[in-house]
């Protein structure tokens, strides 16, 4: 087999081929790594999951390892994130985006981009532990959006312009404009508590 | 690459040496099978000849195949059929099938309850098998089809079909089964199975893509469901596509002909298979059926691995198989066919699908065993949750 007149290309680019074959400051078992901070975003029951651990040494993000239970994409964005975190000042590092490690990556399909490119919220929560862990104050927090459903990718922020906007009144409206809440389900509770909230302070209740 | 070895027999087959000849040997067939000239007749012909061969390979009469594009096609079909019957007034308005069908039955079913009609589901056992119990309960004398499929393409466990037959024939509703899955590899009668309705395609059974067969009893209903022509009686219209039915009644042929040894020789691979895997991973879960099983049909979930990563590191290594996993398919969703199993979330995410045909090897199965188990080492050693 193999003898056609047709051959694609592999499902992903080569670059994510490479993290996939060989990922970049993997956690291997039983290394000597003591972080400063960790953080775990995604859920088994997504179908993809990440841990990252810090090393912080003058403000600046000195190493860093991982753990991935995910698609190829999550394994080779988590790696590609780790390559673009270590070096960075945390501030940088608060601000990486998802945008950031896929277009390192060479590009990633759409249905992947949502729900296999959450090395960046790891690293923010391994950030935030960190902070928080030496009782420094976290000046980075309030200012990004925090995703709410990490199925759909759906944020406080989106959930507060609908709300301000009369747009959502409701979870389902909130299900059927964003999305969230339509895979895993395990945001529900956390869904309508942000939608109770903007509410109550968009006088919309 | 070095190695090339191919387990997705159940997403599709390579086409078997005889059919390729036989569609070779009559590539000058081009001629319209509805046509009075010879060149026509010879066409017509051959397209009588297949419709025999597909007939027989499922016990039934020839004037009861329907030539279709292939099974998502026929089962369409038999929603249609019923749908038409509701809408003609029918007395019975309820269909009856299960969770765990083809997505051809699956989203017909989305489609035709968004337009108000009536349908239940049976539930499944966890070797993902349709409960007896569930389907006697779901009887009635408004019920107008059941539809079960004979094996499943993702756990290939192989479904009672005729006992279910038995319960909807007693309450007086139309039996359909889609038995894609099952055809060259069980042995399947439409007289035993008690079937009115019986779907197939080709490709599955080392035929050509694209043709598949629409079984329908002298007895039970059909609408035209194409419109435009006279072809199959006026029920299907449009020419025939003589090559590829031709091919699909060579395949049909030797899967009657082939279906015994077919099973022992994919059952002996299976089992070769599943042992290896058991006996060199350690935390592997074996889903489906283990007795009422489909013979070349082995699903293995493997905590903490995600199907993704393991389908394509595989990949890498020349040998391919399928996942249940949400990555592959580009929903969020794991196989709908493994949670109606209750099999839990992860495990599903970590499903591997290995389909044999007649063209593995002993030598095929021995590289996935010595494959395997360093890539389910390694995605495990990568995982947030490791074993």
């Amino acid at each position: 087999m193999q003898n056609n007149s047709f051959m694609a290309q592999w499902v992903y680019t080569d670059t994510v081929k490479d993290h996939f074959m060989n990922p970049r400051n993997l956690w291997k078992e039983g290394e000597d790594f003591q972080p400063d901070g960790v953080g775990e975003v995604g859920s088994l029951a997504c179908g993809d999951q990440m841990r990252v651990g810090i090393k912080v040494r003058d403000g600046k993000i000195s190493d860093l390892r991982w753990l991935t239970y995910g698609c190829a994409s999550a394994i080779a964005s988590t790696s590609m994130m780790s390559e673009l975190a270590v070096g960075m000042s945390l501030e940088e590092a608060y601000h990486l985006t998802p945008q950031m490690i896929t277009s390192a990556l060479g590009g990633l399909p759409e249905h992947k981009f949502h729900c296999s490119v959450l090395g960046d919220k790891a690293l923010r929560a391994a950030i935030d532990d960190y902070l928080e862990k030496n009782g420094l104050p976290n000046p980075y927090k309030t200012k990004v959006a925090k995703i709410i459903c990490e199925c759909k990718g759906v944020t406080d922020v989106q959930i507060e312009e609908l709300v301000k906007e009369g747009k959502a009144l409701t979870f389902e409206d909130l299900s059927r404009l964003t999305g969230c809440s339509t895979a895993c389900g395990k945001c529900r509770n956390r869904i309508i508590e942000a939608l109770e909230d903007f509410k109550h302070i968009y006088g919309k209740d | 690459m070095n190695r090339f070895i191919y387990l997705d027999n159940n997403a599709t087959t390579q086409m078997a040496a005889e059919v390729e000849s036989i569609m070779r040997d009559n590539e000058s067939l081009y001629g319209n099978a509805s046509s009075m000239h010879a060149m026509g007749r010879n066409a017509g012909a051959g397209v009588d000849w297949a419709r025999q061969m597909c007939a027989q390979l499922i016990d039934a009469d020839k004037e009861e195949v329907y030539f279709t594009s292939g099974a998502s096609e026929s089962n369409n079909t038999v929603f249609n059929i019923a749908r038409e019957l509701i809408d003609s007034g029918s007395k019975r308005t309820r269909i009856v099938t299960s969770a765990i069908e083809h997505p051809s039955i699956i989203e017909t079913v989305k489609y035709l309850r968004s337009k108000g009609y009536r349908i239940d589901e049976a539930e499944v056992d966890s070797t993902g098998m349709v409960r007896l119990d569930s389907i006697r309960k779901l009887m009635g004398d408004d019920v107008l089809l059941v539809s079960i499929m004979t094996g499943n393409n993702e756990t290939g466990t192989i479904q009672p079909v005729a006992e279910i037959s038995r319960l909807a024939h007693e309450c007086g509703a139309l039996m359909h089964t889609d038995a894609t899955q099952a055809i060259g590899k069980i042995p399947v009668s439409v007289k035993q199975l008690g079937a009115d309705y019986l779907s197939m395609s080709a490709h599955k059974f080392y035929g050509p893509k694209g043709v598949g067969v629409l079984y329908v009893r002298k007895s039970a209903p059909v609408f035209p469901f194409v419109h435009g022509g006279h072809q199959e009686k006026g029920y299907r219209a449009g020419t025939y596509n003589n090559l590829a039915i031709v091919g699909m009644g060579e395949a049909a042929r030797l899967a009657a002909q082939d279906v015994q040894k077919e099973h022992d020789y994919l059952w002996s691979l299976r089992e070769r298979l599943r042992k290896g895997i058991v006996e060199n991973i350690p935390d592997v879960i074996i889903n489906g059926n283990q007795e009422h099983c489909l013979p070349g049909t082995l699903n293995v979930s493997f905590p903490s691995a995600e199907g993704e990563s393991i389908l394509l590191y595989l990949d890498l290594e020349g040998i391919e198989v399928s996942t249940g996993s949400a990555c592959a398919t580009g929903s969020l969703e794991p196989s709908y066919v493994l949670l109606a199993s209750g099999l839990d979330v992860e495990l599903a995410h970590g499903s591997i699908r290995f389909s044999l045909g007649r063209y593995n090897t002993q030598e095929d199965v021995d590289y996935v065993i010595e494959k395997l188990p360093p890539i389910i080492a390694r995605v495990r050693s990568m995982s947030t949750r490791k074993v």
